[in-house]
């Protein structure tokens, strides 16, 4: 038995190791860093020092009207692009699952191909054909008589969302596909004997049975939402674009930290972002975990 | 088996759910297609919105002006990815195979909440830990090294879940138990036995995590400001900036992308089992 215990702590060690050192102690130091602040010393000759300010970035980074905007920002953000997601992938898997779907396997291999792209390729690929001149969907647009400015104040969330859901939407119908054909085939053939029509069962019996897959794919869509960074960015450099360089929360950090060297606002910055993450994945897996035992 | 819904008029049913389909697929490859049709494009029928006629065919000089850019900075860009994903991924799918084969054939005390610790890592925004990490990093001196991008990359969570998930259902214990019998030591056994099992388990993780460390830009923008060390997200992330002020590098960006993309598209249409398999244990557990 003693060899046992032995061997598996050493099969678990490298990962423990590791996972100490690049998850444990940065989320230890970014609480710790968050706490203390630089400030000029004497009359600025002697450069700064760091002094202990409590709870002050805190008060910092929520006092500031752009970090709270950010948040604003997500808020839009989840609410647009969360249901067009869920809701699309749902309907996707659906539709390859029903009988009457052909060529699964090419339709299941196209979808899920985005998901190869670097994301920061496909908001570059998204950035240019969103891009007057440059873009050929923009001039058909034009000619068509639709003037649409992707990266204007109203237009920059869609065109974000739509660079989103390009990279997920397949991905994601992949894992409900997997679930709802892992749904046992008798159960589904028994609603057809009992005179379920294709919807009646889509709705009534697939959609419950692959609730922990669309619990799953809902939690790790918020998360990813939250650290929204890399395709604002693109569209910051844009020209003309309404998107600022602090315009997410995650950005707001970055900013902070390698634009005004402010680590402890970043820190600040970061640790709420990580908070709301928790909070939201408590709240998710609560709600739909109460609806379960009903059911 | 009689489909209800198709009882009524089964071509225009057929018809509406493999159009829907289809129009998705569009969708999906409709910006691949541009990049393609775009990389062969010369600056000027670029910039005209000209990607889908056969004006301007230029792929060979955007190849070789790609190549020699900044004495050739792309092709030591895609080596720096190669290396990054490559070594990266390999070490990752060992570090996690050897903690799910642990969780599953073992029985220790604090098993379970060791591993719901594990699935707790799973629900962390990662890109917190990139600030946090640098500053570390930058107080051990790797920063701006191989090494900054390469040791956190190392660390997956839900590999580890996934392993589980694949050493309990592609290793029978019985196997384990003749290997003890005939007197193999426990690591022995895992790495003859075990391991070669969990294959498909280890190619399905490997793939994922060369996707993540390859796609990876957060961390590698953090970390890196020695152009030479770049992978080719930041570097193509570089040219890109630079399009406002230079339109030449426009070509540059769209061809790099395109030669950045192809390894992973081969790698997905000729691993679809794996990705499938990984895909599915993650969604059914």
């Amino acid at each position: 038995m003693k060899a046992r215990t032995r061997a598996a702590a050493t099969l678990l060690t490298p990962f423990f190791v590791l996972f100490t050192a690049v998850m444990l102690i940065p989320i230890g130091y970014a609480v710790w860093l968050s706490l203390f602040t630089e400030q000029q010393s004497g009359l600025g000759f002697g450069g700064s020092e760091t002094v202990f300010t409590g709870l002050g970035n805190y008060t910092a980074a929520l006092g500031d009207r752009v970090f709270r905007d950010g948040f604003l920002v997500l808020l839009g953000y989840c609410v647009f692009y969360i249901p067009l997601m869920v809701g699309g992938a749902l309907a996707l898997a659906l539709l390859l699952d029903s009988a009457l779907a052909r060529a699964k396997r090419f339709f299941q291999l196209a979808l899920f191909l985005p998901h190869a792209v670097p994301g920061i390729i496909a908001a570059m690929i998204w950035l240019y054909l969103y891009t007057p001149g440059l873009s050929p969907v923009v001039s058909a647009m034009h000619s068509g008589g639709i003037g649409f400015d992707f990266f204007s104040p109203s237009g920059a969330l869609p065109s974000i969302v739509n660079i989103a859901l390009w990279e997920w939407l397949g991905y994601n119908m992949v894992i409900f596909y997997a679930a709802l054909q892992a749904i046992d085939r008798s159960v589904l053939e028994a609603a057809t004997v009992d005179g379920a029509g294709g919807w009646r069962t889509a709705f009534s019996i697939k959609l419950p049975l692959i609730r922990a897959s669309v619990l799953m794919v809902v939690l790790f869509t918020i998360i990813g939402s939250l650290q929204l960074f890399t395709e604002p960015l693109i569209l910051n450099t844009g020209s003309g674009s309404a998107v600022s360089s602090s315009w997410t929360p995650n950005m707001y950090a970055y900013t902070a930290a390698f634009s005004r060297n402010d680590f402890g606002l970043a820190a600040a910055a970061s640790v709420l972002l990580a908070l709301t993450a928790a909070l939201l994945s408590f709240v998710v897996t609560r709600l739909t975990g109460r609806k379960g035992k009903n059911a | 088996m009689s489909h209800p819904a198709s009882r009524k008029s089964p071509w225009l049913s057929k018809a509406a759910v493999n159009g829907a389909l289809l129009l998705a697929v569009l969708y999906m490859l409709f910006p691949l297609v541009w990049l393609v049709t775009a990389a062969t494009k010369d600056t000027g029928s670029l910039l005209g919105g000209d990607t889908f006629s056969f004006k301007g065919f230029d792929l060979g000089k955007n190849l070789s002006d790609i190549a020699s850019y900044g004495d050739g900075v792309y092709f030591r860009w895609y080596g720096n990815s190669l290396l990054y994903a490559g070594v990266g991924a390999v070490v990752c799918s060992l570090i996690c195979v050897a903690a799910g084969y642990a969780f599953d054939k073992y029985e220790f005390r604090g098993k379970e909440k060791l591993f719901g610790l594990v699935l707790l890592g799973v629900l962390v925004p990662t890109t917190a830990l990139a600030l946090p990490m640098y500053l570390l990093a930058s107080k051990i001196g790797i920063v701006n090294t191989y090494w900054s991008v390469l040791i956190p990359v190392l660390v997956n969570p839900f590999g580890v879940y996934l392993s589980r998930v694949f050493a309990s259902g592609y290793i029978p214990n019985e196997a384990l138990e003749a290997a003890r019998i005939d007197g193999a030591g426990e690591l022995r056994t895992f790495f003859s036995i075990g391991l070669p099992m969990m294959m498909p388990g280890f190619v399905t993780v490997f793939l994922f995590q060369f996707t993540a460390i390859w796609n990876n830009f957060f961390l590698p923008l953090v970390m890196l400001s020695d152009r030479k060390l770049f992978p080719l997200s930041l570097g193509l992330y570089s040219w890109n900036t630079n399009t406002h002020s230079e339109p030449s590098f426009y070509p540059l960006v769209v061809t790099g992308s395109l030669l950045a993309v192809i390894p992973l598209i081969v790698a997905f249409v000729s691993l679809q089992r794996h990705w499938k398999a990984g895909l599915t244990a993650g969604s059914v557990k």
